[in-house]
């Protein structure tokens, strides 16, 4: 195909059918599919690659779904060749609950209820406000105080017998609302002028990003009852929770900064002309921009969290995970340790899948904005 | 006179900074006096003195030679090796696999890259620890007990105890062997950069002078080799290299959560190159995988390295998961070593000190890496 070399339609996409320019945009040739897997050797070899793989996972198929017990009284009809569900089945109260009393589970369910109605309140952008976090921080008392107990008869439940999904939920939420304040004041101090709180920030952000969860776990977990003084003593879920929380600070004070340095240093400049002190101008002008505008990676931060819950097993936390493990080895049941993890990876799978696409509708809203 | 004081914003901002720097110092202080008077009511000794006893406890596999009557100190060096090991060889198989993942997801083979697309979603939507102990139930649970063991190719078997390949057995003095070799090396790469520094081009000479030192040096140090093959003996094998189920287990799961990321970043990068690149090495009549590895790429590349960089140091901070599944890296021996004797303290300083050191050196060579495919700009 040659052109004259004045006429190259820089702008056309598809070079195929140049006068298509005229008269609206040209149509898009649908190529016959057998001709995309099997146009030319390439193709054909991807083919056969990608098909002699999913056949490869059949077998998988078949132990998952059709040699599968899904239901039945007698564990010793499990563990013939196929997956045994029927023991996610029997334990799942216990998968979701872990150890709370039997009679009161009842108060994790609503607390689960209770979380599901607050996301789904909080998804429409229109409803971000003050009311919104009034509304989350009640909520979230109200859930402590349910799993808590103690009052108006229900009787009181201590954090060694929480456990399962609330524990997991609780955790993420709690460790990102609660890591969110001081990752903004992190993100300030980085940002300042002034080299103390520069200093500071710096070294809080970068040692504990530089240091695995599972480090910062085992500190929490082996040295915070040293830090203390004698008399104070915190219980092992909250150790858990003031080590997810400042690592969930680290991480999101990166991403604010990110918003921050987002913001033009005009919109600063024009505050302090208006006569507007230092630090008003911050809280009311610049930080609503930039936390508007990291919102989606915000999204994506808490999808780490939430998948970050999952290592507290390693300091003997009751989430979901370990529930899930205690649960396959129970010696009645043939080890069905495979199917427990892949529930709780369903599981988890289901929240992390909804926040990213939560995220990706975000982020095609802001950019539908920008356009306009 | 105060009120002026009162009002100078310089004097105001270092009051402020002089009062936050005493309120952080303070902290700290009261944290470490906390600290010394429950050490005290408790009757830890606190030093570094317990790094020369003998740890006393085995570590089930490791790079660097071990035994039980080894001190602490040398414990926590094999911790280091293996999760030196496990986190080259999780970096160096997924940044690879990666690559497949990235230009699968991209491909315009609609079964390629819907497959590359599961497979993403599917990965990096749940947490690694439950993708860990997912393989390690798999190894361990669902393949066959030694006498079983599968057999695909000829001295090769995999089974619960895990997969036996064949091996080489050396005798001599290997370390000096290894350094030497890598002193070798290192000379040759340089000798071979300088030449063609001067416009010289023998590749030939480094490679075949590196070559005869080698063989000198293998010579000298008296290393010998011995192909050794496993073979089933009552209830085990004996020879060969193992690799547990633990290992097997913890590369599956941690090459492919890391995979899953560094095909996001390829793609990402390779999306950020402008659609004009790849139509113009078109119209230069180079082919779609010259336009790809020639145009492409070089410029992905420099929006993929910080990123990437990113990506590697988690996944060094994520080998730590391996004690889940028991696999002895430096998380886990440490966490055994505080079991034994509550050293805590120097444990989690001895923690602290490795992943820093590891993180600053990886950000160091990425940067190298970073500056070598940046922009010249004047």
């Amino acid at each position: 195909m040659s052109w004259p070399l004045g006429e190259f339609p820089i702008m056309t996409m598809t070079t195929a059918i140049p006068a298509a320019a005229a008269d609206g945009p040209p149509k898009r040739r649908r190529t016959p599919i057998l001709q995309i897997l099997f146009g030319d050797l390439l193709a054909a070899g991807l083919t056969v690659m990608t098909g002699a793989l999913v056949l490869a996972l059949l077998p998988a198929l078949r132990w998952g779904v059709l040699d599968a017990v899904w239901s039945t009284a007698d564990p010793g009809r499990c563990g013939a060749g196929g997956a045994c569900w029927a023991f996610v089945a029997a334990k799942i109260r216990f998968i979701l609950f872990g150890v709370y009393p039997a009679d009161e589970q009842w108060r994790p369910l609503a607390v689960i209820g209770l979380v599901l109605a607050m996301v789904l309140v909080s998804l429409p952008p229109r409803h971000w406000g003050r009311r919104l976090l009034t509304g989350w921080a009640v909520a979230i008392g109200a859930m402590l105080a349910l799993m808590w107990g103690g009052f108006a008869g229900l009787p009181f439940v201590s954090t060694a017998n929480w456990g399962g999904l609330p524990v997991t939920l609780l955790l993420a939420i709690l460790s990102l609302g609660l890591g969110f304040p001081v990752a903004v004041t992190l993100a300030l101090g980085r940002r300042s002028r002034v080299p103390v709180p520069r200093f500071l920030s710096v070294l809080v952000i970068e040692t504990i990003r530089g240091m695995p969860l599972v480090g910062l776990l085992f500190i929490s977990s082996i040295m915070m009852p040293l830090l203390l003084p004698a008399g104070w003593s915190v219980d092992k879920l909250g150790r858990t929770l003031a080590a997810l929380t400042i690592f969930a600070a680290a991480y999101l004070a990166e991403v604010i900064r990110g918003g921050l340095q987002g913001v033009p240093g005009g919109q600063m400049e024009a505050a302090r002309a208006l006569g507007i002190p230092v630090w008003k101008a911050v809280w009311h002008v610049v930080l609503p921009q930039a936390i508007q505008k990291v919102i989606p990676p915000l999204t994506n931060t808490a999808i780490v969290m939430v998948k970050n819950t999952s290592l507290v097993l390693i300091v003997g936390v009751f989430d979901m995970l370990s529930a899930a493990r205690t649960a396959a080895s129970d010696p009645v049941w043939p080890a069905p340790y495979a199917e427990s993890y892949l529930f709780v990876g369903a599981v988890y799978f289901l929240i992390c899948f909804a926040i990213s696409l939560y995220a990706r509708w975000l982020e095609g809203r802001v950019q539908e904005k920008d356009l306009r | 006179m105060l009120a002026a004081l009162w009002d100078s914003p310089r004097l105001r901002a270092w009051a402020g900074q002089a009062l936050l720097l005493f309120l952080f110092v303070g902290t700290l202080v009261w944290l470490a006096a906390n600290t010394v008077e429950n050490l005290a009511v408790r009757s830890i000794r606190v030093g570094f003195d317990f790094l020369a006893r003998p740890a006393n406890f085995p570590i089930s596999e490791s790079v660097v030679p071990y035994s039980p009557m080894d001190s602490f100190a040398w414990a926590y060096v094999v911790g280091i090796g293996n999760t030196l090991m496990i986190s080259a060889m999780a970096i160096l198989s997924a940044t690879l696999l990666g690559l497949l993942v990235g230009l699968a997801r991209r491909a315009r083979h609609p079964m390629l890259s819907g497959v590359a697309g599961v497979f993403v979603t599917a990965v990096r939507n749940t947490p690694l620890i439950v993708q860990l102990l997912f393989w390690y139930a798999l190894v361990t649970t669902a393949l066959p007990a030694p006498r079983n063991a599968l057999h695909p190719l000829p001295y090769i078997y995999l089974s619960q105890r895990g997969l036996y390949l064949p091996g080489i057995d050396w005798s001599g003095n290997g370390w000096g062997f290894a350094a030497g070799t890598a002193g070798i090396l290192v000379a040759a790469a340089m000798l071979a950069r300088r030449l063609r520094r001067q416009g010289r081009t023998a590749p030939a000479l480094p490679a075949v002078g590196a070559a005869a030192a080698v063989l000198a040096l293998a010579w000298i140090t008296g290393i010998g080799a011995a192909a050794s093959l496993p073979e089933l003996r009552g209830f085990n094998f004996s020879g060969g290299m193992r690799l547990s189920p633990e290992f097997a287990a913890l590369m599956v799961g941690l090459v492919l959560y890391t995979s899953v990321f560094i095909g996001e970043i390829i793609r990402g990068g390779i999306d950020a190159v402008g659609r004009g690149q790849w139509e113009a090495g078109r119209a230069l009549g180079l082919s779609e995988r010259q336009t790809l590895m020639r145009i492409v790429m070089p410029q992905a590349l420099r929006v993929i390295i910080p990123p990437l960089t990113t990506q590697y140091l988690s996944t060094v901070k994520n080998s730590t998961l391996a004690l889940a599944v028991g696999f002895p890296e430096l998380g886990l021996v440490i966490g055994t070593v505080i079991n034994q004797t509550g050293q805590a303290l120097e444990s989690i300083a001895i923690l602290l000190a490795v992943y820093l050191t590891i993180g600053a050196a990886v950000s160091l060579l990425m940067n190298w890496c970073n500056a070598r495919t940046a922009l010249v700009t004047r």
